[in-house]
């Protein structure tokens, strides 16, 4: 209990990840939170290469995880520029309305 | 080595805690907010864990940019919120049933994984050094700049791509807009925007 190893951080990793699925099913309306979802869930995975790299002694972990943060971050910026393009064009950002986007 | 652990159930409570707060908060900027709080947290345990820099990317990265990024869009766009929470208790049950599936998933494999021996002494060139000698960042970069300078490289072209996407989808051209023009400002001549009249006397113009 009081040896803090690589299960107790996969651990972590682990509810993280289903939190970031579950917020993208419970706020299928708000694209704004399934964006943070998707982050919350990026984060997990970096949990996850990291506490591997700690315990397998092993820094391509966390070259893993730098890499997983990039684009983690221009992913975010790029899904946030659509979004503000499709509210200046719609006035709404309800995630159901998007595939009346035809043409 | 209770400290260790103290900080780790206190950093991994927090996180999982802002964390549940991120998705079912009512008011997005709490969400924001929660989301800031939850990357503070698992920075903390990326210092546990000996990946001084990459928690001190994660503060600068996500904290300072993504997460502020996120909160001037959630200001910035005119949305009822309450509107888009409508469906809510609907997508409870299905959300939950999924989520909770994976979780159990998840955690039967966490149960029963085993280690290869050969997986410590397969790390090669990428072996961890004692930190006495180099420290965390030096072994990153020196790593980064020789084994993976390809995918380092690749990682600044994607954000660039990133940057330049992200410019000219928000850029937008508005019409009727009345800009300054230095060069036509400076092509002025006074011969073509003052006349000189003689005016003779007691008449007017």
């Amino acid at each position: 209990m009081l040896e803090i190893g690589l299960t107790h951080y996969l651990w972590v990793a682990a509810v993280l990840f289903a939190i970031g699925i579950f917020g993208i099913f419970l706020n299928r309306k708000n694209i704004i939170i399934i964006l943070m979802s998707v982050e919350l869930m990026l984060l997990a995975v970096n949990i996850n290469l990291v506490a591997f790299s700690m315990h397998l002694g092993n820094m391509i972990g966390q070259v893993f995880a730098l890499f997983v943060l990039t684009v983690a971050a221009a992913e975010a910026a790029i899904g946030l520029a659509i979004l503000v393009v499709y509210f200046r064009n719609r006035g709404t950002i309800a995630v159901e309305d998007i595939n009346l986007m035809k043409g | 080595m209770i400290v260790q652990a103290l900080a780790f159930y206190v950093f991994a409570a927090i996180a999982i805690a802002s964390g549940a707060m991120v998705v079912s908060s009512r008011n997005p900027v709490h969400s924001v907010l929660f989301l800031i709080l939850a990357f503070f947290n698992a920075a903390g345990l990326f210092v546990l864990m000996g990946a001084e820099f990459l928690a001190m990317i994660l503060v600068v990265v996500y904290v300072g940019a993504v997460a502020v990024m996120f909160m001037f869009v959630v200001m910035m766009l005119d949305i009822n919120f309450a509107e888009l929470r409508q469906g809510f208790l609907r997508y409870l049950p299905i959300g939950g049933l999924i989520g909770l599936v994976l979780l159990v998933e998840l955690l039967v494999v966490l149960g029963g994984w085993t280690l290869s021996p050969d997986a410590i002494a397969a790390g090669g060139v990428a072996m961890t050094p004692e930190p006495a000698q180099v420290t965390n960042t030096h072994a990153l970069g020196q790593l980064i700049y020789t084994h993976y300078i390809h995918l380092f490289q690749a990682a600044g072209v994607i954000l660039l791509t990133a940057m330049i996407g992200a410019i000219v989808l928000t850029h937008r051209q508005r019409p009727g807009v009345r800009r300054q023009n230095i060069n036509r400002q400076v092509n002025r001549r006074p011969e073509d925007c003052v006349e000189i009249r003689k005016v003779s006397s007691g008449k007017g113009v």
